[in-house]
């Protein structure tokens, strides 16, 4: 399946995914690659089309995360605007990108990885799953859809629409917050919260029975990337860039979005669709990082509300630098309590329920780039258009990408680990599974069996030879 | 010999109406509450039955009638719904599917849509044909307003609002067949154009999304065409 097309540009991926493992002469794993075998081309098919479609068509890109390429693209449109929207546009964005921050990390964690928490990596994979899950421990699946569908329900009442939110537009937002919507997410969220806190508890307690997987799940140095507030804060909306080394040592900071080019390049394989961004001063393959909840949590010097806080403080104790990938599900259980936080401060900001809430202007800028901090890490859209304000080049660097480098360690790391024969096991394809959905890929945007990744994996000897082959479908 | 005054009798499916010999068995139609679905007739723009919406049967005719053009006789018998018309209703919709590139869901007129409300009353819920996918541009010269012929289903709206009721007639049809297009002046980029006097009548009875304000975002595209009808019986008045 390793074919050599060199797509330019490499576009948008999401679904499936292949893995092949390199064997050596004594049977001992060399190489394992992980591959993405779609092309999604939504750099080219906006060319010609009107800048201020763009949040609308972008938002397709994904239908787990709309609204994270939503944000993002309208970032880039009040950039090429050249606009300050009102704060309270501002504050809706971040209260919207929040709630997609909550019901994605929750449809992660409970809908995807829990299973693998509550029945262990080796169950039968009839029953690793939610169904399982809903009939082994009904309330913690429960608890898993309500918070899901909290967050989905933020996005409906300011954004317009559960999926693909149509008011997050060029300029802020079409609709401002009424008191009635406000005062409906602010009842219901104590319950979120307590669901949040009680999910985290759980979580800890089940990580001792996990220290392998914490230590061969992707428990390498990389370098950390993500958005951080003036301050240093952990910031999902606007903010600026934020560089670490794996000890923590900070590598860039305050780093401007609009200059990502400079410091983020981007390398290309032959065997997979999806590009690899690295480190540019470092160059490539060197100069890997990894993004989402688990860099934002180590790169940022506080979370800024308190219960979010005080779990991040308990986290980090841990280590100073949390480098497994494994730990990625805690952060966004930690996540998920920061944004729950963060939109309830929001709320009570009487600016957010300002009238005032679009900037409006034709194109001022050609050129614009918006980034913002997708569930899965830092998104980054960046349009060029006409003097008419048509499409005429878009590069899109999404979450998953980022991670793309450390992803493909980390299967090495898991096969080599784990795979110990020329025969593949349940336990391992599913361990290899699992350290992929570690770092929560776009690619389970198309998860057609619910707890399962389409997934094939190819067992290749010295000669390139196909010794064996497992495929679930 | 009929004058244009007499008032003349028919049955539209089944029911007795009467209508003046020079109305068209769609105005009859609307004048008695029955609905017949219609795309390029637009109220106080001359009709042109180039869509083919509209169709009707008269009993004794083998051939179909588009109703915005044929005038009523007496003891005409018509019928509106019939499976054979419901049959090439839709076809007729599907085919303007295929025919560009109407993708509804990123499309500044969703949910206020000709074109849209059109597929949903005919339970257009897939395309049969296959979709023509043609590679067309989107004019943005204009300082105001777009027109973007992946949306355009050449209904000519535009082209009888400017023409009859700005009296600019900046647009027409250029090329022939499925070449066929909406152009401003000589086929000039709309912004290059002396004519137009942006008066944005043309983005107003645009049907779809072809015609729209520069700036909006999907789904924000909201067409307001009560000035027509105002402003032919103003006019009308002063007359």
């Amino acid at each position: 399946m390793a074919q050599t097309i060199v797509i330019d540009p490499v576009t948008r991926i999401e679904g499936h995914s292949r893995i092949t493992i390199f064997l050596d002469e004594h049977g001992e794993v060399r190489d394992a690659q992980f591959h993405v075998t779609q092309l999604r081309g939504f750099e080219k098919m906006c060319e010609g089309r009107p800048f201020s479609e763009m949040p609308a068509l972008m938002a397709r890109i994904c239908g787990i995360c709309p609204v994270s390429h939503l944000v993002a693209s309208a970032k880039a449109c009040d950039a090429l605007m050249a606009v300050q929207i009102p704060t309270a546009g501002a504050n809706l964005r971040r209260i919207v990108n929040l709630g997609q921050l909550v019901q994605s990390h929750a449809l992660a964690f409970f809908h995807l990885a829990a299973p693998d928490f509550l029945m262990g990596m080796d169950a039968d994979p009839a029953q690793r799953n939610i169904v399982g899950m809903l009939a082994a421990r009904p309330e913690l699946a429960r608890d898993g859809v309500r918070l899901r569908q909290f967050g989905q329900q933020i996005i409906e009442w300011i954004g317009g629409k559960r999926i693909h939110p149509p008011n997050i537009v060029p300029g802020g937002m079409s609709q401002p917050l009424t008191a009635e919507t406000r005062d409906r997410i602010l009842d219901e969220l104590p319950a979120a919260l307590t669901i949040a806190e009680r999910t985290l508890a759980w979580f800890r307690e089940q990580t001792a029975r996990f220290a392998e997987e914490v230590r061969h799940f992707g428990s390498f140095p990389t370098m950390f990337l993500g958005l951080v507030g003036p301050d240093g804060e952990i910031e999902h909306y606007d903010g600026r860039l934020r560089i670490i080394s794996s000890e923590g040592a900070v590598i860039g900071d305050q780093l401007h979005p609009r200059d990502y080019q400079d410091y983020i390049g981007e390398a290309v394989e032959p065997y997979s669709y999806l590009k690899f961004p690295y480190y540019k001063p470092l160059g490539y393959p060197v100069g890997a990082y990894r993004v989402g909840p688990l860099a934002r949590l180590n790169l940022a010097a506080r979370c800024g509300t308190p219960k979010a806080d005080r779990a991040r403080a308990i986290f980090r104790q841990k280590e100073g630098v949390l480098r497994s990938s494994f730990y990625y599900h805690e952060a966004r259980l930690i996540e998920i309590l920061y944004g729950l936080e963060k939109i309830q401060q929001l709320l009570e900001d009487p600016a957010t329920s300002d009238e005032h809430v679009r900037a409006f202007a034709g194109p001022n800028s050609q050129e614009g780039v918006g980034v913002s901090e997708a569930p899965r890490g830092t998104l980054i859209h960046h349009y060029k258009i006409d003097d008419d304000g048509l499409m005429v080049w878009a590069n899109l660097i999404i979450a998953t990408g980022h991670n793309n480098l450390a992803m493909n360690q980390s299967v090495q790391q898991v096969a080599k680990h784990f795979v110990k024969s020329q025969a593949l096991t349940e336990g391992m394809l599913n361990r290899v599974e699992a350290v992929i959905r570690a770092y929560d890929p776009c690619l389970s945007c198309s998860t057609h069996a619910v707890g399962q990744m389409r997934l094939a994996i190819d067992l290749r000897g010295p000669d390139g030879e196909l010794l064996d082959s497992v495929k679930r479908e | 010999m009929t004058t244009p005054s007499q008032v003349l009798t028919l049955k539209i499916d089944g029911q007795d109406v009467t209508g003046r010999a020079d109305e068209t068995i769609l105005q009859v139609a609307r004048e008695n509450g029955i609905h017949i679905p219609t795309l390029c007739f637009l109220d106080s723009l001359s009709p042109l039955g180039a869509c083919r919406l509209c169709l009707v049967e008269i009993k004794g005719s083998p051939r179909l009638f588009a109703a915005c053009v044929t005038y009523i006789a007496e003891g005409m018998e018509v019928l509106t719904k019939s499976d054979r018309l419901n049959k090439y209703r839709r076809m007729i919709v599907e085919l303007l599917f295929a025919e560009r590139n109407h993708i509804c869901s990123i499309c500044v007129a969703n949910g206020h849509c000709d074109l849209q409300d059109l597929a949903r009353e005919m339970g257009v819920t897939y395309v049969d044909f296959p979709y023509r996918y043609p590679r067309l541009g989107v004019d943005a010269s204009h300082e105001r307003f777009g027109l973007d012929h992946n949306r355009c289903v050449l209904c000519m709206r535009c082209v009888r609002v400017c023409g009859e009721v700005e009296g600019a007639h900046t647009w027409d049809v250029a090329g022939r067949g499925i070449e066929a297009h909406v152009s401003a002046d000589l086929d000039f980029p709309w912004g290059d154009s002396d004519t137009c006097t942006s008066c944005g009548k043309c983005v107003q009875v645009c049907p779809t999304g072809a015609l729209f304000k520069k700036g909006v975002a999907a789904a924000e595209m909201v067409k307001h065409r009560s000035f027509l009808v105002r402003l032919t019986a103003m006019r009308e008045e002063a007359e």
